[in-house]
Order: C-alpha cells, then sequence, then structure tokens
C-alpha cells in the first residue's frame, strides 16, 4: 500500500483523537497484517468504493472504549453498552471522512458508506491485491487501532488513461 | 464546554432545531451544543427520509444534516426538504469535508457546512449567520437591541 495513502489516516486520526479525547496522540506500532486481522475489542467498519476501493475497521480494546465513551458521554459507560459501539462508529466516521476528505483533495473520487458495527472475530486474509496495514495510536485513554485495507481500482485507473 | 451567549429567535423563543444524524451519538452531542446556545430540539431523524417527515411534523427553524446516511443521505434529503420549504434553513454536518461534497450541498439548497468533529465556537457562528436578522443574541435581546 503506497505512502499516499496511508499518511491521509495517520494525520487524520492524529486531529480527531487529539481535538474529540483532548489529549496528545502519538502513532505506535505499524504493522503489516497477512493472516486474518483478528478483532481487539469494540471495532466499526466503513467501505469505500471508487478509485480506492476497501475498508477500514476502527478498532478499540474494551476497556479503552468504555473509557473513550465515558469521557465523551460525561458519564460511567461500560464497553457492552450501545453507547460504547455508537462512540466507537462516530470516532470513525470522523477520522475516517476527514481522511478520504484529504485524499479528495488530491484528486482520488470514491464514495464512503456508513459505518456499521463489526463484531466478526476474524477478518478476510489478505491479498496480494489488498494489503492490510495495522496502525496503532497511543492516546491517554489507551490504545486505538486502525486496520486498513486499500487497493486502487484497476477499471477505474485505467479508464483514466488517455486513450490513442 | 464553553459557555456561549443565548442565541434566541426574534420573538425571543428558542431557536427551534431538527438534528439528523445516523449516530445517535452525533445526534446527542450536536443537541448538547445547541441546547447550551438556548436552542430546543424539536425532532430527531436517522436518515434522510425520516428527516423530511420529521421536517413537515415539527417546522423547525434549522435542521442540523449529517450527509453519509443510509437510505437517503443529507443532500438528497436537503434538496427535497427546501423544493417543499424554500425557506428551509439547513445546515450540512459532516466528517467527509472535500469541495464537491460542500459545492452539492449548498446546490440543493443547505445555507452552510459545518465539519466533524463540531467545535462548539464554529458551529454557534454558523448558526448565527445562518439565522441572520431572525435571530438575536439573548443579552441584547433583553436590552431590545439587535446585535
Amino acid at each position: 500500500m503506497k505512502m499516499e495513502l496511508i499518511q491521509p489516516f495517520i494525520n487524520a486520526a492524529d486531529a480527531v483523537l487529539g481535538e474529540t479525547l483532548q489529549c496528545p496522540t502519538r502513532i505506535g506500532d505499524v504493522t503489516m497484517e497477512e493472516e486474518a486481522y483478528r478483532r481487539k475489542g469494540v471495532a466499526s467498519l466503513v467501505t469505500i468504493k471508487g478509485d480506492i476501493e476497501g475498508r477500514i475497521i476502527f478498532d478499540i480494546d474494551p476497556p479503552t472504549a468504555a473509557r473513550v465513551a465515558s469521557y465523551l458521554a460525561g458519564s460511567p459507560v461500560s464497553a457492552d453498552q450501545d453507547v460504547a459501539q455508537e462512540t466507537v462508529c462516530e470516532l470513525a466516521n470522523m477520522v475516517i471522512g476527514s481522511a478520504v476528505t484529504s485524499l479528495n483533495d488530491q484528486g482520488f473520487r470514491f464514495k464512503i458508506f456508513p459505518p456499521s458495527a463489526h463484531s466478526a472475530e476474524e477478518g478476510e486474509k489478505s491479498s496480494e491485491d489488498q494489503e492490510a496495514l495495522v496502525m496503532c495510536f497511543d492516546t491517554d485513554n489507551g490504545h486505538v487501532f486502525m486496520n486498513i485495507a486499500m487497493r486502487y481500482n484497476r477499471r477505474r485507473r485505467d479508464d483514466r488513461r488517455p486513450h490513442v | 464546554m464553553d459557555q456561549f451567549p443565548l442565541i434566541v429567535r426574534k420573538d425571543r423563543k428558542p431557536i427551534r432545531y431538527l438534528v439528523v444524524d445516523d449516530s445517535v451519538f452525533a445526534r446527542k452531542n450536536v443537541a448538547k451544543m445547541v441546547e447550551s446556545f438556548g436552542g430546543e430540539i424539536v425532532g430527531e431523524a436517522g436518515d434522510g427520509c425520516t428527516a423530511i417527515t420529521e421536517y413537515d411534523r415539527t417546522t423547525p427553524d434549522m435542521v442540523l444534516m449529517d450527509i453519509t446516511m443510509p437510505q437517503m443521505e443529507g443532500i438528497e434529503a436537503a434538496e427535497r426538504i427546501v423544493r417543499a420549504h424554500p425557506d428551509a434553513r439547513i445546515v450540512m454536518v459532516s466528517s467527509v469535508g472535500y469541495q464537491e461534497n460542500i459545492v452539492a450541498a449548498l446546490q440543493k439548497g443547505a445555507r452552510h457546512f459545518v465539519q466533524k468533529p463540531v467545535k462548539a465556537e464554529i458551529l454557534y457562528e454558523v448558526i448565527k449567520y445562518v439565522m441572520g436578522d431572525d435571530a438575536v443574541i439573548a443579552a441584547a435581546a433583553v436590552q431590545g437591541v439587535n446585535p
């Protein structure tokens, strides 16, 4: 996966998590995931279709999800409450929306679908065509993971080439 | 949350809002902000179709509308509401803030755009701008002076 696709997500996560949680964020481990992705806690999935296609899983371990949801709701929330899942979905929406805004400004055209709760324990394996990158962001509330599996849409890329 | 001078309608009544977002969390967050500005939430909707029926039911002073939603997206819902109610004040509130989206929303009749995560001070200024002469700052309203 090219850096031009990844950097907007790093910038967006840094900005949105910092603004929403009112704390500094640090990017932690970045790994390529070859095996099927194993969910770490409360997760949300966002699908993207267009010049770039794929999916992003925004994943927060249960204690962190509970802390983040409690902080944003202003009252205690446990990780198994709907509001924790809602919070993770909305954080995913804000981070990914901000990143695709930046990618759109670079000339990529695509459609983003509303985030949905991701409850499967495992995702599909990466493929040669669509590698998955897992980024960990360290915040004062705990770790936030983002698993990005995207690829350029070949047909659309070919469509854009000038015909001679 | 920061304190803001209350902003109310010219008739000194609270501004009535319809909040549309598929995320309950986002709706509550925006609702909390506008209530802190002195507004009243008269309706909520989780998709564009419900937004249209809720608009007809509540006839709010302002709609705060997400874009990416299931069933019917916010831009289409805004267009349909404005077609039926040309004076509708609709502010798009979305995390997806690229220019084409904003231009499309404005062309369909939205009055303004606020990017998520929503900052209270920005939302406050946008509400003030979109309400224009139809709203007054409460302190000034008490003294009978328009802002």
